[in-house]
């Protein structure tokens, strides 16, 4: 078999992963991730992520669902078939905000979730990490860290070390198993 | 001589701390933890995935086919009234705008408790609402679908209901968007898309949990199974439920990178639902305001609607909510706390909707308008008086039961008064819509309005589809969003403020 993809270190509890995560964090491993079957307060601190990008693609959506709902009003009203109802304008930015309004929040919303699939590559239906034997417990009651072997400071022997220093409830190697 | 100093020093901003506050132990005030008898991470998987995957109860079949017979009438009353006319549903000279407005305008606001839970309740960091957020996100969505049903087939010729979004037609003619009807279009849709969005992304941990269970449940199911034939089905039944729970979850594997953007966009959602749910029954609202009617033609609509559709939603959350606790024994996960919390909102609600009829008296009496006088002396003593007496009699009196603790304690009067609080809210929308329509500015044009048959049918049958719904939901996904329980629990708190 070639390379694992990496090591995996159990916890039982949440303060047990947290402290562990830190201890990961300032050894200064690169490729490494923490599996949890909640959000833990905090822990986005202790691995040092950075602030998600998903709000950009919410002001994006935002934006371009108020133009569409301006826009559309505009060309049906006053471009394309200008009708007198009610003596009124053909389009004013008033009476059709209520429209642009819904297609804002519309498709911000369509632009959170999908900003939230693509900064996460999902659907990603398989990941090594799936091949762990007690993977069900990740999404249950346990929680775990794992170190890709593809980080510059891995190494089998020593990382092994590392992780043992955290004192896990065990210690697995995770193998890549589509790729053989 | 040190007082004035000690005094000075606090002014100056270079604040010493006095020594007072050393001796002072502030007691520590127990707060009602949200998880009873202290239950475990497992146990709360077992509890909530138990009920998706154990047998399908007696009481489930049972419960599914009444309501789909009730469902039927719905079936029955709309094939009637394609196949013959939308005269059919009692709406004449001058009352247009029957049952079927009333209806929609009932659904709509059941929804709103769920977006209120599920979205404000989550900006003000109300942790309660975890244990009831997943349900009453799937009875917005229901009743969002029982709601539609009404505008779509009031329309009359349903077939060309598309016309009411902007598609290019054979007349080349356009919707007209300065028309409130027009808003309600975007508004509604808007508000059904995203509370769907906003329902799946927080369940997609939680269907994750579910898949990877399925394995361990099948090994299990096949260990009971006696039969070859026994074995084939489960066979059968769990590849199908690998692949349901597996392509719905999305490869979810709780890796925290992705918790972070998870979180993120579901503050962003949340951020985006509060002033959704605040635009529908405000848009809704102003289906109404924006007409000249007497009754109708009033600012205080978009307030007192939003206001009456949280109290209704919150009404029909504590019906669903109660017997679900009971028939799968969730006590520890829906505590006293949670009924506390949702009886108090119907309280709150309840006297902000006492306050607005209050209001709207005394606005009519003050305006001086003779047609806006009458319209409101017309609803309390006319020929609907008996509707009006009824909504007051439940909308106003009803919650202020909830006052007594001993009656939020008592879960059956917690259950009578909230099918009271739906009741008088479907009288609301009744009385503001009949009313003033049947007894407008001109009495030549009065008349009494009564529903055919058909308006009962269709109503009746839509709380069968609502039922059918949730009872599907109930068996298929998780009822409760376990991941977020989990993270409000004493064990998921890595700084050990026990």
């Amino acid at each position: 078999m070639s390379k694992p993809y990496g090591y995996l270190a159990l916890f039982e509890s949440a303060p047990a992963v947290y402290h562990a995560a830190r201890s990961v964090r300032e050894a200064g491993f690169k490729k490494w991730d923490v599996f949890t079957p909640f959000p833990i307060h905090g822990m986005d601190g202790a691995m040092g992520l950075h602030r998600s990008k998903v709000p950009a693609f919410t002001l994006i959506g935002g934006i371009i669902g108020f133009a569409t709902g301006m826009l559309t009003a505009w060309y049906m009203g006053q471009f394309d078939y200008p009708l007198i109802v009610g003596g009124k304008p053909f389009f004013s930015p008033i009476f059709p905000f209520p429209v642009a309004y819904e297609l804002t929040i519309l498709l911000a919303a369509f632009g959170t979730i999908g900003g939230m699939f693509i900064t996460n590559r999902l659907p990603m239906h398989y990941h090594p990490v799936m091949n762990y034997d007690k993977f069900r417990h990740l999404t249950d009651d346990k929680f775990a860290v794992v170190i890709e072997s593809g980080d510059e400071l891995f190494s089998e022997a020593a990382t092994r070390e590392f992780l043992e220093s955290l004192h896990p409830a065990e210690i697995a190697v995770i193998n890549d198993e589509e790729e053989e | 001589m040190s007082t004035t100093a000690d005094q000075h020093s606090q002014v100056s901003g270079a604040y010493s701390r006095p020594d007072v506050l050393e001796e002072v132990r502030p007691a520590s005030i127990p707060r009602r933890p949200l998880i009873e008898n202290n239950r475990s991470f497992t146990w709360i998987t077992q509890k909530v995935c138990g009920i998706v995957e154990s047998k399908t109860p007696t009481w489930w079949w049972v419960a599914f086919i009444i309501c789909a017979a009730i469902a039927s009438f719905t079936l029955m009353g709309l094939t009637y009234l394609v196949s013959t006319g939308v005269g059919v549903w009692g709406l004449r000279n001058p009352t247009f705008w029957g049952w079927a407005i009333v209806n929609f305008v009932f659904w709509i606001g059941i929804g709103h408790a769920g977006t209120l839970i599920s979205a404000i309740l989550c900006l003000l960091k109300q942790k309660w609402r975890t244990s009831i957020n997943r349900a009453a996100e799937a009875m917005t969505i229901f009743a969002v679908i029982c709601a539609g049903i009404f505008p779509l087939f009031h329309v009359g010729r349903v077939w060309f209901a598309w016309w009411l979004f902007p598609l290019p037609n054979a007349n080349a003619i356009w919707p007209n968007f300065r028309s409130p009807l027009e808003w309600d279009v975007f508004a509604v849709s808007t508000y059904g898309t995203v509370s769907i969005l906003f329902w799946y992304m927080g369940m997609i941990p939680d269907l994750a949990t579910i898949r990877d269970r399925v394995p361990m449940i099948f090994e299990q199911r096949m260990a009971n199974a006696g039969t070859a034939g026994r074995q084939a089905f489960e066979r059968f039944y769990f590849g199908f439920r690998r692949l349901f729970y597996g392509i719905l979850s999305m490869g979810w594997r709780g890796s925290n990178r992705h918790w972070s953007n998870y979180e993120m966009a579901y503050l962003l959602l949340a951020g985006l639902s509060t002033p959704l749910v605040l635009s529908v029954h405000t848009v809704v609202s102003f289906d109404f305001a924006v007409a000249n009617l007497p009754g109708w033609h009033t600012t205080i609509f978009p307030p007192y609607f939003v206001a009456g559709a949280i109290f209704s939603g919150f009404g029909m959350v504590l019906t669903l909510m109660l017997p679900l606790r009971a028939i799968f024994g969730l006590q520890d996960l829906i505590t006293q706390y949670h009924i506390d919390c949702m009886a108090k909102i119907c309280l709150a609600t309840g006297s902000m909707v006492g306050y607005a009829y209050m209001m709207e008296f005394f606005i009519a009496w003050y305006g001086a308008n003779p047609y806006e006088g009458f319209a409101f002396v017309n609803r309390a003593f006319g020929p609907y008086a008996w509707a009006y007496w009824i909504m007051i009699s439940c909308n106003v009196i009803t919650p202020q039961f909830f006052w007594f603790k001993w009656v939020r304690e008592n879960l059956w009067l917690v259950w009578i008064l909230s099918c009271f609080i739906n009741v008088g809210m479907w009288f609301e929308r009744f009385v503001i819509t009949v009313t003033s329509l049947a007894n407008d500015f001109l009495p030549a044009n009065w008349d009494y309005f009564s529903p055919t048959i058909v308006d009962i049918f269709t109503f009746f049958g839509t709380f069968g589809l609502f039922g059918v719904l949730f009872l599907l939901f109930v068996r298929f996904l998780p009822l409760l969003a376990f991941a977020e329980i989990k993270a409000v629990s004493k064990q998921a708190d890595v700084h050990g403020h026990h």
